[in-house]
C-alpha cells in the first residue's frame, strides 16, 4: 500500500497532542507507513490567510504540497481545515495555470517548485477507501458498545462537488466507520451542522461561536449520545473547550483515531483522552 | 424618507475578477436558499444572500466594513444547495480580502497572523505543551516550522514576498 506523508497542522500538534499519537499507532496497526513531512507548516488556515489574502494562502499552501511532492508521497492531513485548504489550494492551482505560475515565482525564491501531483488526502477517506472496513475490523480487538453522535464538519465532504467523497446531505462514511468498532451511530437533529469555530468566527466573535456549539450539544443529549466523534481537531477543539462556558452538557469529545485506538486496544495513555477539557467517565 | 443607493459596477467587476468563484456571482437570482440553510444566519442578523446581492449591486461601503462579512463559517451548506451553483464562499473570501485591503479586520485575527509569521502555526505553542507531548511518547517538538529554523525562514520569506506582513500592518479596526 501507498505511504503517505502525515501532515500535522496545527491543533493536533499543538493542542491535542492525543491525535497525532492516536494517528500515528492506528495507521502503524493497520500497516499503513506514515512519514514525516519535515519542514511543513500551517495547511495555511482559510481564517486569517485566505480572507486576508489569497494570495499567501495559495503560496504557503503550495509551499507543503511542493515538500511533499519533492518526497513523492501524497499528503494525508488529520484535520478537515487541513484538508478543505490543501485541496483547495490544490484544486485552485490545477485550474488556473496563471495562479500556478505567479505561485512558482514565490516559492523560487525559497528554493521549491510546485509542479501540481501531489493529492491531499483525509485521513478518514484513506481509512475507507485504501484500508477498508474488513481490515479495520481485523483489527478491532476490544469492541465498544457506546452511543456515538458522529460529527462530520464542513470541510471533509464539502464542497461536495471536487470533492466526490459522499452525499453532502447524507453521509454515511464516518458512521460506517464508527460502526465497525461495534459502537452505535445515533442519529440526531441537524447531525451534518457546522460546530460554530469556522472562518474565523471562533476567535472573532466567540459567543456567535458557543450559540451554533450549544445547538449541537443540545441536539446530542436529546438523544442521550454518549460522544461527539470528530474527523477535525478544531471542531474536536470547539466542542470541548466551549464546554467550559457551557455547563451540564459533559459530553466527551472523540477523533475518529481515538476511536481506534480504544477499540484496537491501545494503551489508554497514548489516546490522549486525559488531557481533554470534558473527562471520558465511561 | 429612504436611502437611495447608487450601484456602482466598477466594484462589481473587482469582485467578479477577484479570485476563483467570482466569476459565478452575476448567476445569483436571489431564491435565498443560502440564507435559508446557514447556520449562522440562524442565530444572527447575517444574510448571506443579502450580502450576494449587495455584491451584485457593487455596494462595496455596505458590505466592507460590516461584521456580517465575518460570520460565515464557510460551512458550504449554501453552495450545496444553491441551484445557480453560485460559489458563495468563494465570493465572501473574495470580499473579506477587498475588506482588509481597506483596513478592517479584528485584532484577534492579526494576532493569528502574527502567530503564523512568528512559528508558522494558527495556534501559540508553550512549554506545557512540549511536556504533554513527551510525557505521551511524542516528540517534544514536531519536525515542523515550530522546530525548523530554515523552514520558518522560508515560511516567513512566503508571507514578507506576498505582502503579508504589510498588510497586518494596515489595520484599522
Amino acid at each position: 500500500m501507498a505511504k503517505f506523508a502525515l501532515f500535522l497542522g496545527c491543533v493536533a500538534p499543538y493542542r491535542y497532542p492525543g491525535i497525532e499519537k492516536a494517528t500515528r499507532e492506528v495507521f502503524k496497526a493497520l500497516n499503513v507507513e506514515l512519514v514525516e513531512l519535515e519542514g511543513a507548516g500551517c495547511c495555511p488556515a482559510p481564517v486569517v490567510i485566505r480572507s486576508f489574502d489569497q494570495t499567501t494562502w495559495l503560496a504557503l499552501g503550495a509551499r507543503n504540497l511542493a515538500l511533499a511532492e519533492k518526497k513523492g508521497v501524497d499528503v494525508m492531513t488529520i484535520c478537515n481545515g487541513c484538508y478543505g485548504s490543501m485541496f483547495e489550494v490544490n484544486y485552485v492551482l490545477a485550474h488556473h495555470p496563471e495562479k500556478l505560475k505567479e505561485v512558482n515565482e514565490v516559492l523560487a525564491k525559497v528554493g521549491l517548485k510546485y509542479n501540481g501531483t501531489t493529492k491531499v488526502r483525509h485521513f478518514a477517506e484513506v481509512l475507507y477507501k485504501d484500508v477498508g472496513v474488513e481490515r479495520i475490523k481485523a483489527q478491532v480487538k476490544n469492541p465498544l458498545s457506546y452511543n456515538v453522535a458522529v460529527h462530520y464538519g464542513c470541510h471533509f465532504i464539502k464542497p461536495s462537488r471536487i470533492k466526490n467523497l459522499d452525499d453532502p446531505e447524507r453521509p454515511r462514511i464516518l458512521d460506517e466507520l464508527v460502526e465497525v468498532t461495534g459502537a452505535k451511530s445515533i442519529n440526531y437533529k441537524d447531525k451534518i451542522m457546522c460546530c460554530g469555530a469556522g472562518g474565523g468566527v471562533r476567535s472573532r466573535d466567540s459567543a456567535i461561536a458557543l450559540k451554533m456549539t450549544e445547538e449541537k450539544l443540545k441536539n446530542v443529549k436529546k438523544v442521550n449520545g454518549q460522544m461527539i466523534l470528530d474527523v477535525c481537531p478544531f471542531c474536536h477543539l470547539q466542542y470541548d473547550r466551549s464546554q467550559k462556558d457551557l455547563p451540564g452538557y459533559d459530553i466527551p469529545i472523540i477523533h475518529l483515531s481515538q476511536l481506534y485506538g480504544m477499540a484496537f486496544g491501545l494503551p489508554k495513555e497514548s489516546l490522549g483522552l486525559d488531557a481533554h477539557e470534558v473527562k471520558f467517565k465511561l | 424618507m429612504a436611502k437611495v443607493v447608487e450601484p456602482n459596477p466598477e466594484f462589481t467587476k473587482k469582485v467578479e475578477n477577484g479570485g476563483p468563484g467570482g466569476e459565478t456571482l452575476m448567476a445569483c437570482y436571489l431564491c435565498g436558499t443560502c440564507t435559508g440553510s446557514c447556520p449562522s444566519g440562524r442565530l444572527t442578523a447575517f444574510r448571506i444572500r443579502q450580502t450576494i446581492r449587495r455584491a451584485q449591486l457593487g455596494l462595496k461601503d455596505e458590505i466592507l466594513p460590516t461584521e456580517e462579512l465575518w460570520l460565515c463559517t464557510t460551512c458550504y451548506t449554501c453552495v450545496e444547495r444553491c441551484p445557480r451553483m453560485v460559489e458563495i464562499p468563494d465570493i465572501i473570501f473574495i470580499l473579506r480580502n477587498f475588506a482588509v485591503r481597506e483596513g478592517y479586520m479584528s485584532e484577534a485575527h492579526k494576532k493569528i497572523g502574527e502567530n503564523m509569521m512568528k512559528i508558522g502555526s494558527t495556534v501559540p505553542f508553550g512549554d506545557d505543551m512540549k511536556k504533554l507531548r513527551a510525557s505521551m511518547g511524542l516528540p517534544a517538538e514536531p519536525p515542523t516550522t515550530v522546530s525548523d529554523t530554515k523552514a520558518m525562514e522560508d515560511f516567513r520569506k512566503v508571507m514578507e514576498i506576498t505582502g503579508f506582513d504589510k498588510l497586518m500592518k494596515g489595520g484599522k479596526k
